[in-house]
């Protein structure tokens, strides 16, 4: 392998194999084309719109297989609670009696630490902030470096961050676990969708320029909104799937404990 | 001697991914551990995805994204002054696929380990053969 390094191309080779064929006309052809500055966020979504597709089937699918791996809706015999004013920890054995959450008891387990106060306001600082950009990320794909898969993968982390920096428990109690299972699927029906709408409307599958008469406005714009739907997609079906796969992995699937 | 040193430091891009690449194979046969498996594994992506990127890098080139004087009509845009696109459109997608892989790398140790108690190569054979 080594050897056959002698016969590659130089480094920042413009003549480089790799550069010559399709990679000129994405260059050239995409602004005309489709109208979006952003080249690789057009020949993701648009020229090879079939392979993100099924991209976004496969992290769907990569979400579906922890799922179905690890979920274990069986729940612990045990409760642990802690009174918050003194302190005191209850161990309640029976499965039946559970006492209410609230601000006077609260859960706990085996690795319960003590909530870290600069911890927890410096991200209850941050959260929102993460969000923002992710949504910036995702809404400006057309444009600057960003798209679907980074804005959803960054607003993932910020939930995840919110579990790390509070404890699973919170981040469960805001996002319920179904509502995260219909995200990653509306996520990959939102792109199949907006490709299949194409297809009646007299184009190809994904063939976003006959979508014009639905959407008011320029229509020398609609490649680029077509994109912007689809990659709103993925970044709604990632950000799902990274928190469910998080989520159970953590808890091993009982969404209880964990880091 | 000199010709092999002049071959390296022209293709030091080539041979430091080549390297990467043996780590993760590496890794992944002769490590015993599950979870050492699977990050030679992602040892082994990252060096794919840093080959991909470099051979869409051209000298002088700048980011992929349409410069502001070149969005006129008629004027014709020149793909030596945009590295190649196509490169990091693929590997845009391999990242992620990487992730999705190892989250469900990471949920069959989980379940594994749930099982055998174990996540040693030999000591799985062990259980296994005593089944």
């Amino acid at each position: 392998m080594l050897y056959g390094t002698g016969e590659f191309p130089n480094w920042g080779d413009p003549k480089s194999p790799a550069s010559l064929h399709v990679s000129d006309y994405y260059i050239e052809k995409t602004f005309e084309d489709t109208g979006v500055p952003n080249f690789v966020t057009a020949v993701v979504t648009d020229y090879r719109g079939f392979d993100t597709m099924f991209e976004t089937a496969v992290i769907f699918t990569a979400g579906l297989g922890c799922f179905l791996l690890l979920r274990d809706f069986r729940g612990k015999k045990e409760h642990y609670y802690r009174h918050v004013p003194t302190g005191v920890i209850l161990h309640v054995k029976d499965d039946k009696k559970t006492l209410k959450v609230g601000s006077e008891f609260e859960y706990m387990d085996k690795e319960w630490v003590p909530p870290d106060l600069i911890n927890k306001t410096v991200c209850r600082i941050l959260i929102p902030f993460i969000q923002i950009y992710a949504l910036y990320v995702v809404a400006h794909g057309d444009y600057s470096p960003g798209g679907g898969f980074q804005g959803g993968v960054i607003f993932g982390s910020s939930l995840i961050l919110l579990a790390i920096s509070y404890n699973l428990k919170t981040l469960v109690k805001r996002i319920k676990e179904k509502l995260l299972g219909i995200f990653a699927a509306v996520g990959v029906l939102i792109y199949a969708g907006i490709a299949a709408i194409c297809m009646p409307m007299g184009g190809a599958f994904l063939d976003y320029g006959k979508l014009a008469p639905l959407v008011p406005g320029d229509p020398h714009h609609i490649r680029a909104l077509g994109m912007l739907g689809v990659e709103i997609g993925v970044g709604i079906a990632v950000m799902a799937v990274m928190v469910i796969i998080y989520i159970n992995i953590v808890s091993e699937g009982r969404h209880d404990e964990g880091l | 001697m000199s010709d092999l040193l002049s071959l390296i430091i022209a293709k030091y891009n080539y041979w430091l991914y080549v390297l990467l690449m043996m780590i993760g194979l590496y890794g992944m046969i002769a490590k015993n551990n599950l979870i050492k498996k699977v990050v030679g594994m992602n040892i082994f992506q990252t060096a794919i995805i840093l080959f991909y990127v470099s051979i869409g890098y051209k000298t002088g080139a700048t980011i992929p994204i349409i410069k502001s004087t070149d969005t006129g009509h008629g004027v014709i845009i020149r793909a030596a002054e945009y590295i190649n696109p196509l490169t990091s459109c693929l590997m845009l997608t391999a990242i992620v696929v990487s992730v999705a892989t190892f989250g469900y790398a990471m949920a069959l140790a989980v379940r594994i380990y749930q099982r055998y108690q174990t996540l040693e190569e030999d000591e799985l054979r062990m259980r296994l053969s005593e089944e």
